[in-house]
């Protein structure tokens, strides 16, 4: 298969970016989008030293740099935004899930990182998610020190419940919540985290707590509001839907009644 | 120096050495304790368990990853579950069989004392997690579920879905969160160690590279953790993630740390076969999923013929013309023999030229009969995800056709040389998980691998490390503008210059991916003497060729991902050579490690416990020098060692 890659470009956070076009040819159709990405570099290292490439503006950039590592859509590293989706044209899947044989052959796709106000570009197609961690360390955890916990079975949880705490546990963290709502919200990441722990009798007790303070630390880090448009759940590679974040907005008001 | 390889075991029944051991070491008051300061380098399952535990306990952590937030870590990827000796299903289970199972799964490879305290501690993992609000999976009466994995006759696993690994991580990530948000510890996302520095001959700091802004920066400490993980990416092709490597590990050899069993690497039996040479990563299949599929090749030439051509399917061959390989050679455990055993088992059909794809490199996995056994609803209950992701990246669905696996490079039982206290012939170096060598012996067990990390960051190193800190609570924080980290930061400068100034025409990747293909032709699932001789050879030619040939493009003082695998790959020829120096020492069969030459009749391994039953550990001896192996001998006082038997 062959493609015209047209990759955002941006040497770092300060410099203003732009898009470049690239051929590629010779893809297998097994291949992963990542695996072409990957090609795609060896052919920019190669051309970097042939003077017509340079001559065609091919050595001004490099090789692309992009987030990546698992490959197996669980590490939440990879972010692209390709043709106006994130994580692509596939449903509920990572980047690196992402299959070539989903392109037509010939094809132009466009490249972009995740966007948002609380994601800023380091270079390229890498983005700083550390607003991510932050709202965690602000809450999203049970205070239980190594060592105190009682024997696991004294604190018996209904199948049901469990597996519905383990549907919002499998946010990977991977941001494309915030990079597909228009608003920049981060409403679907927040309330994975409150919904997983709310569900669980060990989570209970910190409830309120923890929803007023990550609700409070994702306003201050610059995320947008929840206009319930929904387009969170489409783009989730884990499939988690907005019921969370319902569950969220009333553990969020249960804190706020009872202050 | 044969000191240096003292494993202090503590003496006593083998029941009683923690205990005993703990009672013993000295404790640091809580006022002294924010005195002292640890790096912990690496947030998986070791690290973040680790970090989060001596933060709570009061030390002033820092703790380090090179990606852009804890969570990401590569045991985020273990999928099947988490062992430990609970006994919930009164299967008749214990702190002992676990041991057991762990000692003779490792094919008689691995310290008796280490291992026993790995399955006492073990029970309370599970508890401590289920705390954190970890989601295991749970009967309808809200007890919690079990599965059963390779190598064992109970059922001790507990999971949390196919991504047991994930959740484990994420409530240890969201204890490092909470000491991260406390204070004690600081978080450095995004920063890649390269040397470790030594003071008067103890590890004192480390020099770390900003991988956003490129500046090397220095960070002193009265103690260092190395949780790094495995290197099982030197064979380019791993389950590994792309960034794991070995470099912490190969830093702290060179400085001193002695390496032990590099050559013990495990081939995990369950993968997804390689589609072509554009391939950058192998994925793996839970082993779970060997519980209720049934692994199979067809008796038949004619059939695979068909096969490859695309003539038939395979539901199409009929039950009397299927070759349940594992099922026939080893009926006691059926499809659930270890992983060396099968991979090996794999391999011999393949060979004979069973396998049933175009490149004859995969065999059968399939779930027709679990399907009719348990319901579709039972099945997509326990692997629904694991089938989603096979039928993502083969575009087959396993619900139709069985699956197609092959075994890989996954996890290294191999690392840094540490005692019983988790500490490296460096004192004041630790390694912890994947990083340090001591639990596996020659062969991991299934779900053993987030027992083992959770165990050494929870529950043994932060009291261990106890003892050798209590010493250091009056010596002042480390300074780092000592000579010492001057002189460390300089040859990480000049190092990092050289890879510039070579300026060739090969990116970093396409070495890799040849130093790969040499690794797993040698190195791989069966080696022998000319074939090991042959690797290091090859290798050191491909090293030459790099630092002729090898194009780093950019800057330092960037973004730059090619610097960082060049940096790695620098590492990974020293680990690929050690790996073939070692194998190639170790002259019997044993456990993941397959020497041709050491064989029975029937061709399965055959270990020499005369000449072998020891730990060997290499000590570096300077570049381009040979390293020298030294050797710890294992003592079995508390189990007899026998030949390793799943046929009966």
């Amino acid at each position: 298969m062959e493609f015209n890659l047209k990759i955002w470009r941006q040497k770092n956070a300060k410099a203003k970016g732009h898009f470049e076009t690239y051929h590629i040819a010779g893809i297998e159709e097994d291949a992963s989008f990542l695996e072409m990405l990957d090609i795609l570099n060896e052919q920019l290292i190669r051309e970097g030293n042939d003077p017509v490439a340079v001559e065609r503006g091919c050595q001004s950039s490099g090789p692309v740099s992009f987030d990546h590592d698992c490959r197996e859509g669980i590490c939440g590293a990879c972010s692209l935004y390709i043709d106006g989706r994130a994580h692509g044209p596939d449903d509920h899947v990572t980047t690196c899930q992402l299959f070539m044989r989903h392109f037509k052959d010939g094809a132009t796709i466009t490249v972009e990182p995740f966007r948002s106000a609380a994601f800023p570009v380091i270079k390229d197609l890498v983005v700083d998610r550390r607003a991510f961690d932050k709202i965690l360390q602000a809450g999203g955890f049970i205070s239980v020190n190594t060592g105190s916990a009682q024997d696991a079975n004294t604190l018996l949880i209904p199948h049901d419940k469990a597996e519905e705490s383990m549907d919002a546990a499998a946010c990977v963290g991977c941001g494309a919540c915030v990079a597909t709502c228009k608003n920049g919200s981060a409403m679907l990441f927040v309330a994975a985290r409150v919904s997983s722990l709310a569900l669980l009798p060990q989570g209970r007790p910190e409830a309120k707590r923890r929803a007023k303070a990550m609700v409070a630390k994702m306003d201050e880090l610059g995320f947008g509001n929840c206009t319930n448009t929904r387009a969170c759940e489409l783009e989730c590679p884990k499939g988690i839907t907005v019921n969370h974040i319902a569950r969220l907005n009333r553990e969020f008001l249960k804190a706020k009644f009872s202050d | 120096m044969a000191d240096k390889l003292n494993s202090k075991i503590p003496d006593g029944p083998l029941a009683e050495k923690w205990t005993k051991h703990k009672s013993e070491i000295h404790l640091v008051s809580p006022n002294n304790k924010r005195k002292l300061e640890i790096i912990v380098v690496g947030t998986g399952l070791g690290g973040a368990s680790a970090a989060a535990t001596l933060g709570e306990l009061g030390y002033n952590v820092k703790v380090f990853c090179i990606s852009d937030s804890p969570r990401r870590a590569h045991s985020i990827a273990a999928q099947g579950g988490i062992n430990a000796a609970k006994n919930y299903q009164n299967d008749n289970d214990s702190i002992y069989r676990l041991f057991y199972d762990t000692i003779k799964g490792g094919d008689y490879r691995s310290r008796e004392a280490n291992v026993y305290r790995l399955a006492e501690v073990s029970a309370a993992i599970i508890d401590q997690c289920a705390a954190q609000g970890v989601p295991f999976a749970r009967e309808y009466g809200g007890y919690l579920s079990n599965r059963s994995f390779g190598g064992v006759q109970v059922s001790r696993t507990f999971y949390a879905r196919g991504q047991t690994g994930q959740q484990l991580l994420l409530g240890a990530y969201a204890a490092l969160n909470r000491q991260i948000a406390a204070g004690t510890v600081k978080s450095y996302p995004r920063y890649e160690m390269l040397d470790l520095v030594l003071i008067n001959g103890e590890a004192k700091g480390i020099i770390a590279r900003n991988l956003v802004t490129g500046q090397l920066e220095r960070f002193g400490a009265h103690a260092v953790v190395i949780a790094t993980g495995g290197y099982g990416n030197a064979y380019f092709l791993s389950t590994n993630a792309m960034n794991s490597n070995g470099s912490a590990a190969v830093q702290c050899w060179k400085k001193g740390a002695y390496f032990a069993n590099p050559c013990f690497a495990q081939i995990h039996p369950t993968c997804i076969p390689v589609h072509g040479e554009q391939q950058c990563k192998l994925t793996l299949m839970s082993e779970s999923l060997r519980n209720d599929g049934r692994i199979w090749v067809p008796k038949k030439l004619e059939d695979v013929e068909k096969l490859r051509k695309k003539e038939i399917k395979a539901s199409q061959i009929p039950e009397e013309d299927r070759d349940y390989y594992l099922e026939r050679r080893y009926p006691a455990f059926g499809n659930l023999v270890p992983r060396d055993v099968a991979s090996r088992a794999a391999k011999e059909r393949c060979d004979a030229g069973f396998g049933v794809n175009e490149t004859g490199k995969a065999v059968f996995l399939d779930f027709s009969d679990a399907i009719a056994r348990l319901g579709h609803q039972k099945v997509a209950e326990r692997y629904g995800n694991l089938f989603d992701m096979y039928e993502k990246i083969t575009a087959t669905s396993p619900w139709e056709e069985p699956m197609m696996i092959y075994p890989a490079i996954h996890y290294t039982m191999g690392g840094i040389w540490v005692d019983y206290d988790l500490q490296t012939t460096i004192p004041g170096l630790y390694a912890i998980g994947e990083a340090n060598f001591s639990d596996h012996g020659g062969n991991r067990l299934g779900a053993s691998a987030l027992m083992q990390g959770l165990a050494d960051g929870y529950f043994i190193l932060p009291v261990t490390i106890g003892d050798y800190l209590s010493k250091k609570f009056a010596e002042p924080k480390t300074d780092i503008n000592r000579v010492e980290f001057a002189e460390a930061e300089k040859s990480v400068q000049e190092r990092i210059e050289r890879l510039f100034s070579i300026n060739g025409t090969e990116p970093v990747d396409a070495i890799h991916k040849q130093l790969g293909h040499i690794m797993w032709e040698y190195v791989g699932m069966a080696r022998d003497e000319e074939g090991l001789k042959k690797a290091i050879e090859e290798i050191e030619k491909l090293q030459k060729y790099f630092y002729e040939n090898v194009k780093v493009t950019g800057t330092q003082f960037e973004f730059n991902q090619e610097l960082e695998k060049a940096l790695r790959l620098e590492d990974f020829f020293e680990i690929g050579k050690l790996m073939a120096r070692d194998a190639l020492e170790r002259k019997e069969s044993c456990g993941g490690h397959f020497r041709v030459e050491s064989q029975t009749e029937e061709g399965e391994a055959k270990r020499d416990d005369q000449h072998f039953m020891h730990v060997a550990a290499w000590e570096w001896k300077g570049q381009g020098i040979e390293p020298e192996r030294h050797i710890e001998p294992l003592k079995y006082e508390f189990i007899e060692v026998k030949t390793r038997n799943y046929k009966d």
